[in-house]
């Protein structure tokens, strides 16, 4: 099975600032088409085709945008460009290859639920993509590609927290990033109090192609319940540590082996961890799963933003893990106890683990704590941030067994 | 050296722009000085503590002074995996400083960051923003030599 590129169809052979070269391959026909429609038909469209949130939590984007009350005087359209995810650069790719195409998506979300102000929230890791972005929303709105639809870039400033998006909301907003309780939810009242739809970077990119091509020919790629392609990008132990954009019920093992070109060095697999450093651990006897979100969550995974992380049979899982329980404590935004205090006494443990200081005991208080923070912290990294550790204690217990006193 | 003053004002019309302004002051700063995060304050109707607890809250922000150039090693799990810690170590050596402190010359500062996407070329370090990759301990001194 090869890729499938839909999104990546152009890559390098387009300028993605110029509008101009995106018209040439047929850009901005979609949001012709869109403008053509009545709104609720255009919503009606993309809910048809099935298309889900690319950046982790899979909710239904046409689903999402009929939230809007359409009366509003002021509402806004919000890209999620916070790519915060460790192992995950798929956004930044789809921008440095086809950026052209999520500024059309982002006014075809305007045109459906009558928004004319858009924002891009780029995280502060990419100021290189921020000036590519600027370059093409001048270069699309000179092209008067855009129409009186109006995307501002902002830059993010390191905060891993962002990514979730009340707390996106908030730093647009000149605020600490904090999330936000919920509801109201953002479609109700988002940035500045106005009703706004967020979307990841890859689930406006695919609208143009959705409207261009109709509901029933996106709805048909890959995986019936999460249609379409998926951008994945491959780190760790591979041979070809790259990115790649397949259909939705591409497997796993695929990825792993066709894609990826096996592990590196001529090597063994050990585990592989999708979706980010939130995502769980996947050993090699569930390799032969699709991709795509259902599929993902029924062997207790997630396809998350689509990293990749793969470890040979050298690896250290504990100490892998330990590692990612510090990146949790450091950008827990601290506003709810059981994430502030849980990623602390997490990563905590988990160094003593090791360091071949903990005992059965302290194996059992991580599973308790895990739980806790899965159930009652406010917001999807502290709901998030245990299953790292959960999932290696289910594939991997020797490894953590080994290292106790 | 543009002044502080000049900078807040250039964003003063972006609504909610305080972290533009104060991404607009670390560009010529290298950090946020004291009275540039006043004086934002002042400009975007927030109380001074209010402005700092921003400033204070994104890892890329800093109200301490730091060097010229501004090293960054990622240490996410990509990096972490492909040999973070031998790198941080030989940098560490290199500048003859800690992690966080910055050179008595006033040239370079070392800090750790979370993963800035480029896991395609593991391990990064990004200098003023710039990433430069598949960096070993043996190319450090190569690497940073280029910075004067």
């Amino acid at each position: 099975m090869e890729e499938k590129r839909v999104l990546l169809e152009y890559a390098d052979q387009i300028n993605p600032e110029s509008a101009a070269d995106y018209i040439k391959v047929g850009g901005y026909k979609g949001l012709e088409k869109a403008r053509a429609m009545q709104k609720k038909d255009l919503i009606d469209e993309v809910k048809k085709s099935g298309l889900r949130g690319r950046g982790g939590a899979g909710f239904n984007a046409g689903m999402k945008w009929s939230f809007v009350p359409q009366d509003a005087p002021v509402k806004y359209v919000v890209c999620n460009l916070d790519e915060g995810e460790p192992g995950t650069y798929k956004d930044r790719i789809i921008c440095e290859k086809n950026a052209q195409a999520l500024l059309e998506g982002m006014a075809i979300c305007g045109a459906a639920i009558g928004s004319d102000q858009g924002y891009i929230y780029c995280r502060g890791e990419y100021p290189f993509v921020v000036e590519l972005l600027k370059n093409a929303v001048k270069s699309a709105k000179d092209a008067g590609a855009l129409g009186d639809f109006d995307i501002e870039v902002r830059m993010g400033a390191g905060a891993y927290v962002c990514g979730e998006e009340t707390a996106l909301i908030e730093s647009i907003e000149g605020h600490r990033g904090e999330p936000r309780f919920k509801p109201p939810f953002p479609g109700v009242a988002g940035l500045w109090a106005a009703p706004t739809v967020v979307n990841n970077v890859e689930t406006f990119a695919c609208l143009p192609y959705i409207l261009v091509n109709g509901a029933e020919w996106f709805a048909g790629i890959g995986a019936a319940k999460y249609p379409g392609t998926k951008v994945l990008t491959l780190t760790g132990d591979i041979n070809n540590p790259t990115y790649f954009e397949v259909p939705t019920d591409y497997k796993l093992r695929d990825v792993i082996y066709k894609l990826g070109g096996g592990i590196k060095n001529g090597k063994k697999f050990k585990a592989v961890q999708v979706g980010g450093t939130s995502g769980a651990f996947i050993p090699e006897e569930n390799l032969d799963t699709q991709i795509d979100f259902d599929s993902m969550g029924a062997i207790g995974a997630a396809l998350g933003s689509g990293a990749v992380l793969v470890l040979d049979e050298t690896r250290d899982i504990v100490d892998t893990v330990a590692r990612i329980t510090k990146f949790f404590e450091h950008e827990s935004c601290g506003k709810c106890n059981p994430c502030r205090e849980g990623t602390f006494r997490m990563c905590e443990m988990l160094h003593k683990v090791n360091e071949g200081k903990a005992s059965e005991k302290d194996l059992e208080n991580i599973l308790r704590l895990a739980k806790v923070m899965r159930k009652a912290s406010l917001c999807g990294l502290g709901q998030a941030a245990p299953i790292p550790v959960e999932s290696t204690i289910k594939h991997f217990k020797y490894e953590y067994m080994r290292k106790l006193v | 050296m543009a002044n502080y003053m000049d900078l807040i004002a250039s964003q003063k019309n972006t609504k909610g722009g305080i972290i533009e302004a104060f991404h607009a002051i670390q560009k010529e700063y290298n950090y946020i000085p004291r009275e540039a995060l006043t004086a934002a304050a002042k400009a975007f109707g927030m109380s001074e503590a209010k402005a700092y607890g921003v400033a204070t809250f994104y890892s890329y922000l800093s109200v301490e002074k730091r060097g010229k150039y501004i090293i960054r090693m990622c240490e996410s799990a990509p990096c972490h995996v492909a040999g973070a810690d031998e790198v941080i170590k030989a940098i560490e050596k290199y500048l003859g400083i800690k992690t966080g402190e910055t050179t008595a010359d006033g040239k370079y500062t070392l800090e750790l960051t979370e993963c800035i996407g480029q896991c395609q070329a593991t391990p990064v370090i990004t200098v003023n923003s710039e990433p430069i990759f598949n960096v070993s301990p043996e190319k450090i001194p190569e690497i940073l030599s280029a910075y004067k």
